[in-house]
């Protein structure tokens, strides 16, 4: 029987590989959306397990707009990313270091 | 009116703002750039008209809409007339910079007006669901925003680092939400507060989930340890993103932080207070002290905002409508002197000259004595020193901090307001005292130099009669509490 902490513990380790990817990965800034992307996905099912488990349907349609608002996120994401490769011809994440922060 | 309609009422001033957006976007896209004063002209009426929209339907009560998702308080009320006027002086100060580096277009202007209306959602957000999409909405438009002057190297990388670290920081606070979600069943900020009411008996993953929802705002706010995207967007982003970028979003953020710690999380104050202390204290550390190694002035006041953005946390952690109304008078004045300081920058600057360096203000005083003044009362008033109303302001913060016995905590914010008004004041002294670079005459249209004035005149004349904002503040607050 597979319960509720299998879900959390589940949505935990994708939260965590996503915000490890976001902070470890110094390559590709399309690997970094990506890794936005699972963190998005580890929120969805925590929200969806609660739900279930709760007898709730409100977490499930919160799920709906976070699935919707990541699209859009991921639309202006690759728009800059376009932007970006077009005046540094590289999508190196050490390459983005004009500003020093 | 019939029922039904009667049932939008509190939203009028959001449904009329949107409206507005689009119809403006269309009309954009069919004029040339000879009519572009079109989209200004019709962006500082729909400021107008959501004015009076939303005095129109001023309430002293709190009233849900939208099956609970929105609230219409005045809290919200009052907060949403301070972006509106915030909203129309950003267009004002940022209209010569725009025309002159190409930048004047409808884009600007719907991109804004987005902000905008994602701002009115989250200060008047009584639910999870309300409070994500505002910020997102306003999350969004402002990356679009930053990389709008798209042959810019600097900008483009500034909102690449925004795009990423704002993506974090909506997934930490998702993550928390989720959490609260869990413990609680509910997603509405009342029905929270409720089923909190009596204690819980799953406390560790409250906090768990307390903890994600407190960094993602942290990270929203700028406050150290999640400050670092501020400084590297202020000064990438041009200049007049930067004024947008610095004013008007403190305002929603500071609804957004007392919606949810304030109101949805109020019996948890416990678990969220030392969080905020450690978070507040290690912000106006860094913040004053790392300002005072910078030659640029956006990163200056970039590092200048981490260090106010602490301090307002100082009234929030009071955790007292007294505490909360302190907070709200910090970040209303905080966004008025930030106005003015950015809006400085985009004064002197002209075409190919940004005036975002230090040195660029050397000598200001014998090119525009009144300017200088203007710039003087600004810094002053940032530094906190009297007769300005930032001195008022942190004033009353630091009585809410000293009514909860953390006397300490008081101490230790006037001693790095102290380090603070060292890099302030070096701006005075270059002012003032330096020989000028060059003495190209400023090109600042009429229009935006009275509004520059009133904008400085009316921080010296808070200082001296700060009681009616702040009891227009404190009203606020202890109405909708």
């Amino acid at each position: 029987m597979i319960s509720l902490s299998h879900y959390l513990v589940l949505g935990g380790i994708l939260f965590a590989i996503a915000v490890l990817g976001i902070f470890l990965n110094r390559k590709n800034v399309i690997i970094l959306l990506m890794a936005i992307e699972l963190m998005l996905l580890a929120v969805n099912m925590n929200f969806v397990a609660f739900s279930h488990y709760l007898g709730d349907i409100h977490g499930q349609i919160f799920v709906f707009f976070i699935l919707t608002v990541a699209a859009a996120e991921a639309a202006i994401g690759l728009a800059i990313l376009v932007v970006l490769f077009r005046s540094l011809h590289t999508i190196n994440v050490d390459d983005l270091d004009q500003l020093k922060g | 009116m019939s029922q039904a309609i009667m049932q939008f009422a509190p939203v009028f001033p959001e449904i009329f703002v949107l409206a507005m957006v689009s119809l403006i976007l269309v009309i954009d896209a069919a004029v040339d750039d000879s009519k572009r004063y079109l989209a200004y002209v019709l962006s500082l009426a729909t400021l107008a008209g959501a004015a009076v929209l939303t005095l129109h339907g001023f309430s002293s009560m709190p009233a849900l809409a939208l099956h609970g998702l929105f609230i219409d308080d005045p809290l919200s009320d009052v907060l949403k007339l301070f972006l509106y006027l915030t909203v129309a002086v950003v267009l004002v100060y940022s209209r010569d910079y725009l025309r002159l580096r190409g930048l004047y277009k409808g884009e600007f202007f719907a991109l804004t007006l987005f902000a905008l209306l994602g701002m009115m959602v989250m200060v008047s957000a009584s639910h999870f669901l309300t409070l994500y999409l505002g910020l997102e909405l306003l999350a969004l438009s402002l990356y679009a925003m930053v990389a709008l002057q798209r042959d810019s190297r600097v900008a483009t990388e500034a909102a690449m680092k925004y795009f990423v670290l704002g993506a974090l920081a909506s997934g930490m606070l998702l993550y928390g939400m989720s959490m609260v979600y869990g413990v609680t069943g509910s997603l509405g900020l009342g029905d929270m507060a409720i089923a909190l009411q009596d204690g819980t008996d799953l406390h560790i993953p409250l906090v768990f989930g307390i903890v994600f929802i407190v960094a993602g705002l942290a990270f929203k706010l700028g406050v150290v340890p999640f400050h670092m995207w501020l400084p590297d967007v202020y000064e990438g982003a041009p200049s007049a993103m930067t004024l947008f970028i610095g004013s008007a979003p403190k305002i929603a953020a500071f609804a957004f932080v007392v919606r949810i710690l304030g109101q949805g999380l109020e019996s948890q104050m416990v678990d969220w207070r030392d969080m905020l202390v450690i978070l507040s204290v290690l912000s106006m550390a860094l913040g004053n002290i790392a300002a005072i190694a910078q030659t640029n002035l956006k990163r200056m006041l970039a590092y200048s905002t981490i260090a106010h953005m602490g301090f307002m946390l100082l009234g929030i952690l009071a955790g007292s409508p007294n505490g909360y109304g302190s907070a709200m008078f910090y970040v209303l004045v905080y966004v008025l002197m930030s106005l003015g300081a950015f809006g400085m920058i985009l004064l002197l600057s002209r075409a190919g000259f940004e005036a975002d360096r230090l040195d660029d203000f050397k000598g200001l005083n014998r090119r525009s004595p009144w300017l200088a003044f203007m710039m003087l009362l600004l810094m002053f008033s940032l530094a906190g020193i009297p007769p300005t109303v930032g001195f008022y302001a942190k004033l009353s913060v630091l009585q809410a901090v000293i009514g909860i016995d953390y006397v300490w905590l008081a101490v230790a914010a006037v001693m790095f307001s102290l380090i603070g008004a060292f890099y302030y004041l070096r701006i005075v002294k270059l002012m003032y005292f330096d020989a000028p670079h060059d003495m190209a005459p400023i090109m600042a249209s009429p229009d935006t130099r009275v509004v520059m004035s009133v904008n400085g005149l009316a921080i010296l004349a808070l200082g001296i009669l700060p009681q009616p904002l702040m009891a227009v503040c404190v009203h606020a607050i202890h109405a909708s509490f």
